[in-house]
């Protein structure tokens, strides 16, 4: 098992080496990228907007309904529920749940294209299948991952106002001074520097399985859970690392 | 022409291919035939370049493929048309979309003038019209006739067909085995088709390579194949009862 997963590593990085090759044709290349956008990114904003608003939603009804004391001033729901959802909920956790639908999408796409010999078919032709596959979606993520996040990480705490008012548990003054007590900037940045790290793992750990499919459709399918396992993992100890790295 | 030399090919220590030497005439239907798992579609991979052999060489026209660099791969790779067992069309393009495809990656050639050789190649295979069908929406045979039209868009110097008659019913295999061969003397290129389809060896086999158990068994034309006294290929081209039928009423009127 050690030893497949250093050849594993080994290959994921022989990949890599070859995803960012010059494009045959820029034109296609700028279509491909554009393309991709539309397919990881637009598609999922819907997703990202109602999980926003209403984890948004529950961090601040949970932060005032634990508020017992006295001591602590009313503006604390704002001012956690911005820090949860910038340091961590919208960075992070929508990263693993696009790890799941992008990452599952991408795997399967590109692992189906193997089976059913599309691949070789670039490849025969004289197109680097890995580069004009993967390098456009790695260079969407990038772009698009960083938008789904601030989009994320606004909604989230307008839901979190949102429950506040209508459960009556704050109020709307004391929620706006709490998002902007104490604000640093550097912590929007840590984020989307976790986010844009994220989207480079989520994209090339997805296209790795789908790349290297062998079989039938059973094997589509378990690369796709293979890939949002490791996908998971992956992001979850690079949050570490880069936490331990940005803000210690 | 292309010639493939001393050709050896293992996997995981189990080889597959033994000393394979051939050559694949140009204007003509090069057909390599064998049993299931003998090593012919291993073979079509090695010389198309999707395998390295482990020894040999593999010439298209005198350049050794086996030893140019990724760069010097693509250029001859532009002269290779395939035709695959699945088809391999790209789903998320229409028809004409596939067939422009290899034009939009390598030429410098306008949308319109991209567009009047795709319908050209369509036109070509008799699909006519269907330009904005997606692959889902196509038969089988129609897919394959797609992937002829896409194969040809550049006019290659060399076509491939792994298995073009697979799951096609026998009316529409002739069909595609009638194209093959028309383009083949048509453009004047080298082709190659893998097949375990007798039928492909009668009608359109102007040369065959028999394979078995990775061994080149055998060499000659449709004629020679039905009266070789191999017993290998015997085995292998009266496997079926009416083929059966056939040499007993040959040899009755003989």
């Amino acid at each position: 098992m050690i030893k497949k997963l250093f050849e594993n590593i080994g290959l994921y990085f022989q990949m890599l080496r070859v995803v960012f090759s010059k494009p045959e044709k820029w034109s296609v290349f700028r279509k491909r990228v554009f393309d991709e956008i539309q397919i990881i990114g637009l598609s999922s904003i819907l997703i990202v907007a109602i999980m926003s608003v209403f984890i948004g939603a529950v961090i601040a009804l949970q932060i005032a309904s634990n508020m017992d004391s006295p001591l602590l001033p009313s503006y604390t729901i704002g001012y956690i529920t911005r820090s949860t959802t910038i340091l961590e909920f919208s960075p992070t956790i929508m990263s693993l749940i696009l790890a799941g639908k992008v990452g599952s999408n991408i795997s399967s796409e590109i692992g189906t294209m193997r089976i059913t010999e599309q691949i070789d078919a670039l490849e025969i032709m004289g197109v680097n299948s890995l580069a004009y596959l993967v390098l456009p979606k790695i260079v969407a993520a990038l772009i698009f991952f960083p938008i789904l996040v601030i989009i994320s990480m606004f909604l989230s705490i307008c839901g979190g106002w949102i429950a506040l008012v209508l459960s009556q548990m704050g109020s709307t003054e004391d929620y706006i001074y709490g998002i902007r007590a104490f604000f640093k900037s550097f912590e929007v940045t840590y984020a989307l520097t976790k986010t844009v790290v994220f989207a480079f793992i989520i994209v090339s750990i997805a296209s790795f399985y789908g790349y290297y499919t062998r079989g039938g459709a059973l094997e589509v399918g378990k690369a796709a859970t293979q890939a949002v396992v490791t996908n998971s993992i992956t992001v979850l100890v690079f949050n570490l690392i880069l936490t331990q790295l940005m803000l210690l | 022409m292309i010639e493939v030399k001393n050709i050896n090919k293992s996997f995981s220590g189990n080889q597959i291919l033994f000393d394979i030497n051939a050559q694949f005439l140009q204007g003509k239907v090069n057909l390599i035939i064998g049993q299931s798992g003998s090593g012919k579609s291993v073979l079509a991979k090695n010389i198309v370049g999707l395998h390295t052999p482990d020894t040999g060489e593999v010439l298209f026209d005198g350049r050794n493929f086996v030893q140019m660099s990724r760069q010097e791969k693509t250029e001859v790779r532009k002269e290779i048309g395939m035709l695959f067992q699945g088809s391999a069309l790209f789903d998320s393009m229409t028809v004409e979309e596939n067939v422009m495809f290899p034009l939009k990656m390598f030429t410098n050639k306008s949308h319109k003038e991209r567009l009047d050789r795709a319908n050209f190649c369509l036109e070509r295979v008799n699909l006519s019209g269907k330009n904005k069908l997606y692959p889902s929406e196509c038969s089988g045979g129609m897919q394959k006739r797609i992937a002829i039209a896409r194969a040809i868009a550049m006019q290659p110097k060399y076509l491939f067909c792994d298995e073009p008659n697979s799951g096609l019913d026998p009316k529409t295999s002739i069909v595609i085995d009638g194209l093959i061969q028309e383009i083949t003397y048509e453009y004047n290129m080298t082709t190659i088709v893998i097949t375990h389809d007798m039928n492909s060896v009668i009608e359109i086999g102007d040369r065959v390579m028999f394979i078995y158990k990775g061994k080149k068994w055998w060499e000659g034309d449709r004629n020679s194949i039905l009266t070789t006294d191999n017993q290998e290929i015997i085995d292998f081209v009266y496997a079926s009862s009416f083929m059966k039928e056939i040499r007993d009423n040959m040899q009755k009127k003989i």
